[in-house]
């Protein structure tokens, strides 16, 4: 087990200098470095050597090898600056939004997670009957509504017109539930339907398996089939699709923070995206890397927790 | 001698994009206590079918049963509930399937799912646990104990049709249906798992029916032989008669197809054509097409001749009808 982690960490570094490299090519591919001063300048008109300065301050008028070099190996050290727009230290910065991102995108997740294993298990008890076709149509209808709809929905409605949270800010201090109820409650609509279609099938695959029968031929319940031998083996592939994920709640949702002015680092790598800074991206691109690979090496783990077939060494 | 289960007219049949098509269309047969009765027949004839519609298991809700009446210990267990089988099925009467590589649970214990046939009609469970350690004793498992905890993927095929016949056994059923027990086995596991299954069989004095297309078990364990091809029983005898005398010209097809010492070094017969479409039984003989003996009255379908009798035959032929008078 440790030595699987361990060969699994070493081979994250090439992938990571691979992603961290081309970030850096994308980057300087789309904008030169002068043009990224003209955005962070606070001037309307700089002057060139306004320009020349803020280039030279912030270490792009170096050679592509060296500029290459802090953007991928500085990264591997964790050394990750000071932002290009704000100045502000990267590194506080991140522990801090990582706070409220987790805090509402985890309480999406798991919501979303159990309630669509239970909707589906539901929906494949029933299957064929109008209890399954009804959550047929009702995940269609929530799938075919763009996320943006949501968002700006769910603001006007649950925050304006019922008033059960702010539209805008988060103060924890004064009350935390209020602030991600009604994002949580969005984010939770907006993506429970993918995963209920989702577990129906994968519950549905198992249901039609030899093993089923068998256990019909002892006199098993059909309950009893469903949450002792059906389930445990549709949570082979629902735990693959959910535990990638996981990591990833640290980065929050972009529109979702952004819209409701959450500081989480969602709305940081939006704004990073909109002032062209390059520092505060390629740390999040590296970050988002990091947390994803560390997802893969979970989701090994946890096939083979669930699965006595799979063995980790 | 009273019957332990009577299978009268059944028909099962299944609602397709094709229309109907009548898997099982009209048998009769009956098992006796402690017997053994044998359904032959190729692909697709309707035994497995027929074997499931006994546990009422014919996959829904393409699958139905349209008529017949299926008696077990005097009862009509067709008329019970879904739910109400459930005291039957496992206990009174129990399954072994074909696949042992997919009939078992991949994701629980080999004991887990051996006490749990037992648990479910009511046994607690140490008990249970204690009873499945003695019934992988006994169909030879070689570590009973350790088997207890291993999981199906870490046994072999012959291994785990064992496991699949501790399973039936476990709660000493009346009844045991065996639908191709075999077939998916290695040749020489094949013949280890027969005799095991006969020799339970003897000691429990259960009933067997059973489902191949091997002639050479059907001569080995069964008592009573009942051919089916197209959905329809077309011959049945006590095994000995059958073997001795075939008198359906596809009973005759059948042993005619197989190695025998008397046609050392001449081709094995083959039957021309192939089984008639499920969607669309021909209106006369299901095997007429095929038939080196068809008359004019052939176009007609024939009855089963002799019910009642200890031989059948579903033929026209008058050489068919004769032995049944």
């Amino acid at each position: 087990m440790l030595r699987f982690i361990l060969r699994r960490l070493l081979q994250a570094i090439p992938t990571l200098l691979g992603v961290l490299t081309l970030t850096w090519f994308l980057f300087f591919g789309t904008a030169s470095a002068e043009s990224i001063a003209r955005r962070n300048l606070s001037s309307k008109d700089p002057t060139p050597a306004q320009v020349q300065g803020w280039i030279k301050e912030h270490g792009y008028d170096q050679p592509p090898a060296v500029q290459l070099r802090k953007a991928t190996v500085d990264m591997l050290m964790f050394k990750f600056g000071k932002s290009d727009a704000t100045k502000e230290d990267i590194w506080t910065r991140i522990r801090q939004g990582a706070g409220p991102s987790i805090v509402v995108s985890s309480t999406i997740f798991i919501g979303t997670v159990f309630g669509a294993i239970l909707v589906a298990v539901l929906a494949a008890a029933f299957r064929g009957t109008y209890i399954d076709k009804t959550t047929t149509i009702v995940c269609v209808l929530l799938m075919s509504v763009v996320y943006t709809v949501y968002v700006i929905g769910g603001q006007y409605f649950l925050s304006k017109q019922l008033r059960y949270g702010p539209i805008w800010g988060f103060d924890p201090a004064s009350g935390l539930f209020k602030y991600i109820l009604v994002p949580s409650a969005i984010g939770f609509a907006a993506g429970i339907a993918t995963e209920i279609r989702l577990y129906r099938t994968f519950l549905l695959d198992e249901i039609s398996q030899d093993y089923v029968r068998t256990a019909r031929a002892k006199g098993v319940s059909e309950t009893r089939i469903l949450a002792q031998h059906v389930l445990k083996n549709a949570l082979i592939p629902i735990i693959t699709n959910t535990v990638a994920v996981i990591p990833g709640l640290i980065l929050g949702g972009l529109l979702l923070e952004n819209f409701f002015g959450i500081p989480g680092l969602g709305s940081y790598l939006f704004e990073a995206l909109g002032s062209n800074d390059f520092s505060v991206v390629r740390a999040m691109v590296f970050l988002g890397t990091l947390l994803y690979i560390f997802g893969l090496i979970m989701t090994d783990i946890a096939y083979a927790i669930v699965d006595p077939r799979v063995r980790i060494d | 001698m009273e019957k332990l289960l009577q299978v009268d007219d059944l028909r099962t049949w299944f609602r397709t994009s094709r229309g109907i098509v009548k898997a099982v269309d009209g048998v009769s047969f009956d098992v006796a206590p402690g017997k053994t009765r044998a359904i032959v027949g190729e692909s697709g004839c309707g035994k497995s079918i027929t074997a499931l519609s006994i546990l009422q298991l014919v996959p829904e809700p393409a699958g139905y049963i349209e008529s017949g009446k299926i008696h077990f210990g005097g009862e009509d267990i067709l008329e019970r509930s879904w739910t109400d089988m459930r005291g039957l099925r496992g206990r009174e009467i129990a399954m072994i399937f074909q696949e042992p590589m997919t009939s078992l649970n991949p994701t629980r214990t080999i004991g887990w799912q051996l006490s749990e046939a037992m648990t479910v009609h009511g046994k607690d469970a140490p008990a249970a646990r204690a009873r499945a350690l003695e019934l992988l004793e006994r169909v030879g498992l070689r570590d009973p104990n350790a088997a207890l905890r291993q999981y199906p993927h870490e046994l072999s095929g012959g291994m785990r049709q064992r496991v699949m016949i501790a399973i039936a056994l476990a709660n000493r059923p009346k009844l045991l249906i065996a639908d191709e027990p075999t077939t998916a086995l290695d040749v020489t596991v094949q013949a280890q798992i027969m005799s095991l299954i006969k020799e339970l069989q003897d000691e429990l004095g259960m009933a067997m029916l059973l489902i191949t297309h091997d002639l050479g078990i059907v001569s080995e364990v069964a008592h009573d032989v009942s051919v089916m091809y197209a959905g329809q029983v077309v011959e049945a005898a006590p095994t000995r008669d059958l073997f001795h005398d075939p008198r359906h010209p596809y009973t005759q097809g059948l042993f005619a197809s197989l190695p025998a010492r008397n046609r050392r070094g001449k081709d094995l017969m083959t039957l021309d054509g192939i089984v008639p479409d499920a969607a669309n039984w021909p209106t006369g003989c299901r095997f007429a097409e095929r038939c080196a003996h068809r008359l004019d009255a052939c176009s007609a379908p024939p009855a089963l001749h002799g019910s009642g009798t200890h031989r059948q035959v579903r033929c026209h032929l008058p050489s068919a009808m004769e032995v049944t008078k």
